[in-house]
């Protein structure tokens, strides 16, 4: 659209969190109170009709576009390492992003009652928290957090509409951590990245893509509840 | 809608002309079951009042339909002079109702810490809310003591203290209580209602507590209502429903003498 890369970044998170609030508002709002698989098979829904929505669109949905970024193409040497400044730029702002999250749900009003509402529905409505407008705005973070996710990305793997197919790949991450674990995301993260990469290079062809899965079974039948997963006992 | 005039029996205590809480023929329904048939009393300003009744006979529905979790479907309540029927639960946090719900529910991940400021989330003042949380940890200094402590790893007692603490924290003029002496040792739950003395008697927060330890309730309240499938059956000050046979035997565990099920409230030909 012609616009700097700053700008545009600014503009897909804005334009991605709306895109997150009216998916609550529409889609996510009639289900509020049914378990957390419903909520994930919806999305998972709303995701394939929304790719097929961008690839109707003619001269549009299904071309690969290149991402330019104003990090590209430089090369940093330490001693034997070469690192893309690319790259490195991706791991950076990935840091940047997860400390402001981390920031967020840690100290802000707002951040801590999200994480009420997710724990104890209930009792936030008794706290006076506006449940459905919190949800709203997790909604459009988690969507704005994507918009960021997808922007780091670009530059790697190209602009198509199936870009968010890497989220395939992210959910053996989250299992491995634990799901609704921020740090267990993280090493989940590290943890499948490195394995997959490590197969890639040392076992035979085929098993890089399979690796991955393996690590969830194995941590699975260790911790069911992943490396980081929390159990929540009630007491009565 | 006669709003003056107090449901019961002729010879109850006068309830005050200056009702903080007015339930007036409330009905409520969980799906196709009805849980209210038209419940109608009153509570007087910075008192404690009490509502005994069996499992089921309705009374967690009566304080979550008074808190907006529940809509009711018919019937008037009215706090401090408005009608709050309908309205949401943040709204009516706003107005000055808290609900310490049954089974305590506290949020398990977060610190108590967090949990009070959670307690808090309606109001914007620092200042006041940090005297208020100096003001439960003098109230609980357990909790003080487990401020950075995740709320899920506390004792039973002591998520019923910090469910407590959190209530207060909105600095409601009314707070409604549902069994808070759930599944606590009886000295704990000694400690508690005395607590729940002090936060009356000091802060002159009006209280509406809904106990199966029918025996504490009577005690450290001043009024009581009897709950029987969603009807108010009773109505009397707590010293005279102390002494009331029916009270008594149902209630309180003491019997009296074999007519045992012959007069069981259901039976009741006439519903006041």
């Amino acid at each position: 659209m012609g616009l700097p890369y700053w700008a545009m970044i600014l503009f897909a998170i804005a334009s991605m969190a709306i895109v997150g609030m009216v998916a609550e508002r529409i889609v996510l709002r009639p289900v509020l109170g049914y378990p957390a698989f419903t909520v994930v098979m919806i999305t998972i829904g709303l995701g394939y009709v929304l790719r097929g929505v961008v690839t109707m669109v003619p001269g549009w949905g299904t071309e690969t576009y290149a991402l330019r970024t104003p990090f590209s193409e430089g090369i940093l040497k330490l001693g034997d390492v070469v690192l893309a400044v690319q790259q490195l730029a991706v791991i950076g702002m990935t840091a940047l992003l997860c400390f402001v999250l981390y920031l967020f749900f840690r100290f802000s009003r707002i951040g801590i009652a999200m994480q009420a509402t997710s724990q104890n529905q209930l009792a936030a409505y008794y706290m006076g928290i506006p449940v459905r407008r919190v949800n709203m705005m997790i909604w459009g973070l988690s969507a704005a957090v994507a918009a960021f996710a997808g922007i780091l990305l670009a530059p790697v793997t190209f602009v198509h509409s199936n870009m968010g197919f890497i989220g395939l790949k992210a959910f053996p991450a989250a299992v491995v951590g634990g799901f609704g674990s921020v740090p267990g995301s993280i090493v989940g993260g590290l943890i499948i990245g490195l394995v997959e990469a490590l197969a890639g290079f040392y076992l035979p062809e085929g098993f890089k893509d399979v690796a991955a899965y393996v690590v969830v079974l194995v941590v699975l039948l260790v911790w069911p509840s992943g490396i980081f997963g929390e159990t929540v006992r009630k007491k009565v | 809608m006669n709003w003056g005039q107090t449901p019961g029996s002729d010879d109850s205590a006068p309830l005050g002309s200056d009702p903080i809480l007015e339930l007036a023929n409330v009905e409520a329904s969980y799906g196709p079951v009805q849980a209210l048939r038209g419940v109608s009393f009153a509570v007087p300003r910075g008192k404690i009042v009490t509502v005994l009744g069996a499992n089921g006979a309705g009374k967690s529905t009566v304080l979550k339909t008074i808190s907006g979790i529940i809509d009711p479907q018919k019937g008037q309540i009215r706090f401090d002079g408005e009608e709050i029927q309908g309205r949401s639960p943040d709204w009516i946090v706003r107005r000055g109702i808290s609900h310490v719900p049954e089974g305590r529910e506290v949020f398990p991940l977060l610190t108590v810490e967090e949990n009070l400021r959670m307690g808090a989330y309606t109001r914007r003042d620092p200042g006041g809310i940090a005297e208020d949380m100096e003001r439960v940890y003098e109230y609980f200094p357990i909790l003080r003591e487990r401020s950075r402590q995740e709320a899920g790893q506390l004792s039973g007692g002591q998520q019923q203290m910090l469910a407590i603490s959190r209530a207060l924290l909105s600095r409601p003029k009314v707070m409604l209580m549902d069994e808070p002496s759930l599944g606590l040792s009886p000295l704990l739950t000694q400690e508690i209602f005395r607590i729940i003395t002090r936060i009356n008697r000091e802060q002159g927060t009006t209280i509406l507590l809904v106990e199966q330890n029918a025996h504490m309730a009577l005690d450290v309240a001043e009024h009581g209502y009897v709950l029987e499938v969603g009807r108010i059956v009773m109505d009397d000050t707590c010293a005279n429903l102390a002494k009331k046979e029916d009270v008594q035997e149902f209630y309180l565990g003491m019997k009296a003498g074999g007519v045992r099920g012959e007069r069981r409230w259901k039976k009741k030909k006439h519903w006041r």
